[in-house]
């Protein structure tokens, strides 16, 4: 695949497919096209896995063309292990949602556009490296999610997905004007040059040099500046108190698009952090690390205890979500806090290791569970309540007893998944902040507790008569969740089929984390 | 490497494929399961015995530990970020591994008799395998992380296990609790984990001098301090050991083990009784070098191991002096476990691994006959698990009698012919030599005295006397045909050959397994790599007669207490509900530890998941609410502005324009006859003004 233009055709395919397939009228037809691209992008994102050379930690099949010289952008892709992860990720998740969404009967070819709109503004977002298209990208995979959750949700969808919208926007435009100060100061949009321009300190002069507002000095400066990047990406992950918008959007998305918000959009927050929140601004991080710290922590303890308090699945599955992506930040921001210490490499690339691993299992594993709540709002006419149920192991075991498995790799259990990726974390943030591990463990004994409740009240006890007659899994749903499940049990016993690939950007990160 | 020590791994896969296999299969094929996990934990057990004889034969060389480690992941650059894992054999592997494999087969054999009419039966046999599995890899382990997983994993068997009747709510909430208990040690023992990673940079025991339980990672852990003034080899060690608390029943907890009595009774025998609770045990022994580490030429304790005593001395009282006053056979069991359990930990605490592990495998024999017999009582008496209604069953069941009898008296620690004499003789006598204190030693006396009243007091109920399951105040008289049809078609039946002859074979060991750590030959002591050649000394002679004296005792005043006035009705109320104070009641209520954790820890959590769900609704909701409502305030006023201040001002002008507009297009309105008028007077103004000024 040398020379192949990879990158640039797997952002167009989805974009293409998405014209092609809005503009049909046959539903089925629309559907099948819809699946078809889905299939292609990720027979190619599995090429791209396949020819990414491991060995090698720094940016692989890089496209760089001038684009508009005089304002320094250019058109700029490539990927690294993390990159890599990133878009298979999408490219998993994305064909899983448009297999259930079977049950979408109204304006089907529109919904399977704007779910190709969506991946292609996925995968532009994971490999664009030049601020100028990279937020085109960002921008392009908001918009269809808005629709999808505005034309497709719940009851409560309209003050859902305005909220989703307007507050994702609200970070947005934060971002967009701290991007348009930074050009400003230096002329320059493209990511790697800005890291390198965070790494020697030029970057903190160069602002302060050129902008003069009401003679604010050179750190509160640099300070707002980087405050707006931060809020961008605070509310995407979401980092607390920047997240709630996103319980009442997970509940009132229909299940497939609850899944691409939770298995791949969320990953988008995480993603900015690691590869340009991280890298540009170091210095600026460790000023502000131990409020980040505490935030990270709080968000991990508070959104499990939260989700304790939740009676509706979505909503503690959406909290849950919430929790699992706070051990993430938790290892971003212990990672920054000992930016300049050569001694702590072994933990620092344990830590971001980690990162990759828990963002790659979450998305799996909870956009499988989605797919399973799913399944069982199809059967029951849209409940979903923690106290609707009762006994389903009797009527429906197959799908207990895979729900089950799905439901103890996002406990963390050895074995499956998640444990690694935390492990990891843990094994790498342990050292740089105890505190902050110790405290954060209470999030996975929390955890614990209202997975067990779900099974409790969902699938043990005395049966729900009214339940008895629910049929159990088809044959083709069974093979649906079956690919995923697969997929966690080798996920947790032979981590090294991601590790192995992503090792070696995660050491050259940290390599490069310095100021 | 011998095949054995490479092919270690065996030992687990097996009943791991098993589990996988019937896992799969559909519930009817019943027989395939049972022979496949059976056939499977058979296999385990052959391979245990070869890698049992391969460490006798090898004992004493210098590598008595042999071990496999590879490399399961890298998360980092260099050597040190290799994550390896691996397998031992050690006289402790080996041990663990005959005692689990064949106690694990003689439930699984059990099981066929005790489960044959349940529905899940397939599914029975999965989760016994599962669990086989997960516990063997505990044993195996060479690295303290694949413990930690295998640990997880016996957790959840034991769940999937204690919730296997998942249709009644008590036995869902029971396996609930079992898993979060546990948890929350594991929680601690995780931090245990990292601490100990981060300090030695590895997480295997032996890997040639660079383990972590290996002298140079050992010194340095013991050289540092943390707070306190502990070592940090101390205060990982107390971290594992409250994991290891979880697991092990250790109070304060110890809650989860009695309720786990919801499960089968099979699971109760296996996993509650025999293996898993004993992996905390197991544990300690495990990871004892850094437990017992201390700085060269300080003879003291160490914190660790003074923890390890104080524990296990206060479980033990604790948890016998409970099960004095309750009336389920498998609770008394129960508690009884975590009572032995504390002993363990004493053991381990004061006399070292071989003093601990001895008392465990003993424990592991007469423990799981003890369940086993009383799952036969059950069965046989239709699913009744309260004493007060069984009685004289030794008529009806006499193999179960015997059997149970023998159990009993191991438990008891009856001298010279049983077990158990044996094994809580070693510890008392090492809590008698303990340096710190001799109250862990008198609780253990005052442990063993409750046991035997306690054990006695069960075996009069159960056994001796008649048969009172039907003789309440009100039947006892009514001698009428039905009446007494209905007594004799509920009368107790002897349990099928399946379920007796495992229990023969168990109280067989349960007798003959002492022999081989008497001090008169401690050939257990020496394998295990303690030295303990003291023989018949007067010391320990002394230790003996009393432990001799406390069950004579305890046995007798069980025998005056229930032996010799039999109950006549279910309804009874007990003898000891005579003691002053209320002694009784709160024994029975367990010293209310359940309602009291009900009415701390778990209202605070519940309380605190509100207060999160209130801060998310209310607060941080409220505030992003508070934002929008500001930014619509803000947008209404612009508006206004818009409207009142800006669209006024200029409609004004442009009001005035167009008025000025208007009147100017009037002058324009396109009619040629105004224009020709205007044209008109012009010209006739201009004339007049020409002629009148013009003439001058």
């Amino acid at each position: 695949m040398k020379g192949l233009p990879i990158l640039t055709l797997l952002t167009l395919l989805p974009l293409l497919g998405g014209f092609i397939v809005v503009g049909m009228s046959d539903r089925k037809l629309a559907r099948r096209f819809a699946l078809g691209f889905s299939f292609l992008s990720l027979g190619l994102a599995l090429g791209l896995w396949k020819s990414f050379d491991a060995a090698n930690g720094a940016l692989q099949f890089v496209e760089k063309h001038e684009w508009i010289p005089s304002l320094g952008v250019q058109y700029f892709v490539g990927v690294d292990g993390l990159g890599l992860l990133m878009v298979l990720l999408a490219s998993i998740v994305v064909p899983m949602a448009l297999l259930v969404s079977n049950r979408i009967t109204d304006r089907v070819s529109l919904y399977h556009a704007l779910v190709l709109f969506l991946q292609a503004g996925l995968i532009g977002t994971f490999t664009a490296l030049n601020f100028f298209h990279w937020f085109l990208f960002w921008e392009l995979s908001l918009i269809p999610a808005f629709f999808l959750v505005r034309l497709w949700g719940g009851a409560n969808r309209g003050p859902a997905a305005t909220q989703f919208f307007v507050y994702t926007m609200v970070g947005s435009v934060a971002m967009l004007l701290a991007f348009l100060a930074i050009f400003h100061a230096t002329g320059k949009m493209d990511f790697i040059e800005l890291a390198a321009m965070g790494r020697d300190g030029s970057l903190t002069s160069a602002l302060s040099a050129k902008l003069g507002w009401y003679g604010l000095n050179t750190k509160p400066l640099a300070l707002i500046i980087f405050g707006g990047v931060l809020l961008g990406f605070a509310v995407k992950v979401p980092l607390m108190p920047f997240h709630t918008w996103l319980p009442a959007t997970y509940a009132e998305a229909p299940s497939p698009v609850t899944m691409l918000l939770t298995g791949v959009m969320s990953k988008m927050g995480v993603y900015g952090f690691l590869r340009i929140l991280l890298p540009i601004f170091p210095q600026q991080i460790n000023w502000v690390l131990t409020p980040l710290l505490w935030l990270a922590v709080i968000t991990i303890v508070f959104s499990a205890c939260a989700a304790f308090a939740q009676r509706d699945l979505k909503r503690i599955l959406a909290y849950s979500s919430i929790n699992h992506l706070g051990y993430c930040l938790l290892a971003v921001f212990a990672v920054a806090k000992f930016t300049n210490a050569p001694e702590f490499a072994t933990e620092k690339a344990a830590a971001l290791n980690g990162v990759f691993l828990q963002m790659f299992n979450h998305g799996l594993t909870a956009a499988t569970l989605f797919m399973f709540v799913g399944f069982i709002e199809q059967r029951t006419g849209g409940l979903r309540g923690l106290n609707d149920f009762g006994g389903l192991r009797k009527a429906v075991p197959v799908f207990c007893g895979l729900m089950g498995i799905a439901l103890f790799s996002s406990l963390g259990l050895p074995g499956l998944n998640g444990f690694v990726g935390e492990f990891l974390i843990f094994k790498g943030v342990f050292p740089l902040t105890p505190w902050a591990a110790a405290l954060s463990v209470l999030g996975i004994l929390v955890t614990a507790i209202f997975i067990l409740t779900i099974i409790q009240r969902v699938f043990a006890g005395p049966l729900n008569e009214k339940w008895s007659k629910l049929p159990d899994l088809t044959l083709r749903e069974r093979v649906l969740v079956g690919i995923p499940i697969a997929l966690m049990f080798v996920l947790g016993l032979w981590p090294r089929v991601v590790l192995d690939v992503v090792n070696s950007t995660a050491v050259r990160m940290v390599e490069q984390l310095k100021f | 490497m011998p095949w054995i020590v490479k092919n270690l791994w065996l030992i687990p896969a097996l009943p791991l494929l098993a589990a996988g296999l019937s896992a799969l299969a559909p519930q009817r094929y019943r027989k395939f399961s049972a022979t496949l996990a059976i056939g499977a934990m058979i296999g385990a057990f052959l391979l245990s015995l070869c890698a049992f004889a391969h460490a006798v034969q090898h004992n004493g060389h210098d590598g008595a530990k042999e071990f496999f480690n590879f490399e399961w992941l890298q998360f980092a650059a260099g050597d040190a970020g290799v994550l390896k894992l691996g397998w031992i054999l050690d006289p402790l592997t080996a041990v663990m591994l005959v005692m689990v494999t064949f106690v694990g087969t003689l439930i699984f054999i059990y099981s066929v008799g005790y489960m044959a009419h349940d529905e899940n039966f397939t599914r029975f046999f999965t989760f016994l395998s599962l669990f086989a599995a997960a516990m063997l890899g505990i044993i195996i382990a060479n690295s303290l992380l694949l413990l930690f997983m295998s640990w997880e994993l016996v957790g959840l068997a034991s769940y999937l296990l204690i919730g296997f009747w998942y249709h009644k709510p008590s036995a869902a909430a029971a396996a609930k609790k079992a898993f979060i208990t546990t948890r929350i040690g594991d929680v601690f023992f995780f931090l245990g984990i990292m601490w100990l990673y981060h300090e030695t940079g590895t997480l295997l025991f032996y890997d040639d001098g660079a383990g972590c339980l290996e002298q140079s990672a050992l010194a340095k852990m013991v050289a540092q301090t943390t707070c306190a003034g502990i070592a940090v080899s101390a205060a990982i060690g107390i971290l594992i050991f409250i994991g290891a608390m979880g697991k092990s029943g250790q109070f304060p907890l110890h809650v989860w083990l009695p309720d786990a009595m919801e499960g089968p009774t099979p699971v109760s025998a296996l996993i509650h009784a025999a293996t898993m609770v004993a992996a905390g045990v197991f544990l300690v022994a495990r990871v004892y070098p850094l437990m017992a580490v201390h700085i060269d030429g300080a003879a003291v304790e160490t914190v660790a191991l003074q923890v390890i005593t104080w524990i296990g001395a206060i479980t033990a009282v604790f948890a016998a002096s409970i099960a004095v006053a309750q009336n389920d056979i498998k609770r008394i069991l129960a508690y009884s476990t975590v009572s032995q359990l504390g002993y363990m930990m004493i053991g381990l605490g004061t006399g070292g691994v071989a003093v601990g592990m001895f008392h465990l495998i003993t424990h592991a024999f007469f423990k799981a006959l003890l369940f086993m017999g009383a799952g036969s009582v059950i069965h046989g008496c239709h699913h009744e698990q309260d004493i007060r209604k069984m009685g004289g069953i030794r008529n009806y069941m006499p193999v179960t009698f015997l059997t149970y009898a023998v159990g009993m008296m191991a438990l008891c620690g009856v001298p010279f012919f049983f077990s158990g004499f044996w094994s809580k003789d070693a510890i008392l006598h090492a809590a008698h030599g303990w340096s710190v204190s001799h109250i862990p030693f008198y609780l253990g006396v005052a442990g063993a005295l409750l046991t035997a009243f306690y054990m006695t007091r069960q075996m009069a109920l159960v056994f001796w006397g008649k048969y009172r399951s039907h003789v309440s105040h009100e039947t006892q008289h009514i001698k009428t045909p039905e009446v007494l049809a209905i007594k004799s078609e509920h009368q107790p039946h002897e349990s099928p050959r399946s379920m007796t002859v495992p229990l023969i074979i168990l109280a067989v060991c349960a007798i003959g397994l002492g022999a081989i750590g008497t001090p008169a030959w401690p050939w257990f002591q020496e394998f295990l790599g303690s030295h303990h050649e003291e023989g018949f000394t007067r010391d320990v002679v002394r230790i003996m007669m009393v432990s001799g004296l406390v069950v004579l005792v305890g046995g007798g005043l069980g025998v005056g207490l229930y032996g010799y006035v039999q109950r006549k009705r279910a309804d009874e109320p007990d003898v000891l509900e005579k003691l002053p104070l209320g002694i009784h009641t709160w024994l029975a209520k367990k010293y209310g530890i359940d309602e009291l954790y009900e009415m701390t820890v778990i209202r605070f959590n519940a309380w605190f998941a509100r207060a999160c769900a209130f801060l998310d609704e209310w607060v941080w909701g409220g505030a992003v609410t508070l934002v929008s409502y500001l930014m619509l305030g803000l947008s209404w006023l612009s508006r206004a502005f818009d409207e009142f201040v800006i669209n006024l001002g200029f409609d004004q002008g442009c009001e005035r324009v167009s008025k000025g507009g208007s009147l100017l297009s009037r002058l324009q309105g396109g009619r040629v006859q105004i224009y020709l008028r205007v044209i008109g007077v012009a010209l006739v103004v201009l004339v007049l003004f020409l002629i009148w000024g013009g003439g001058k």
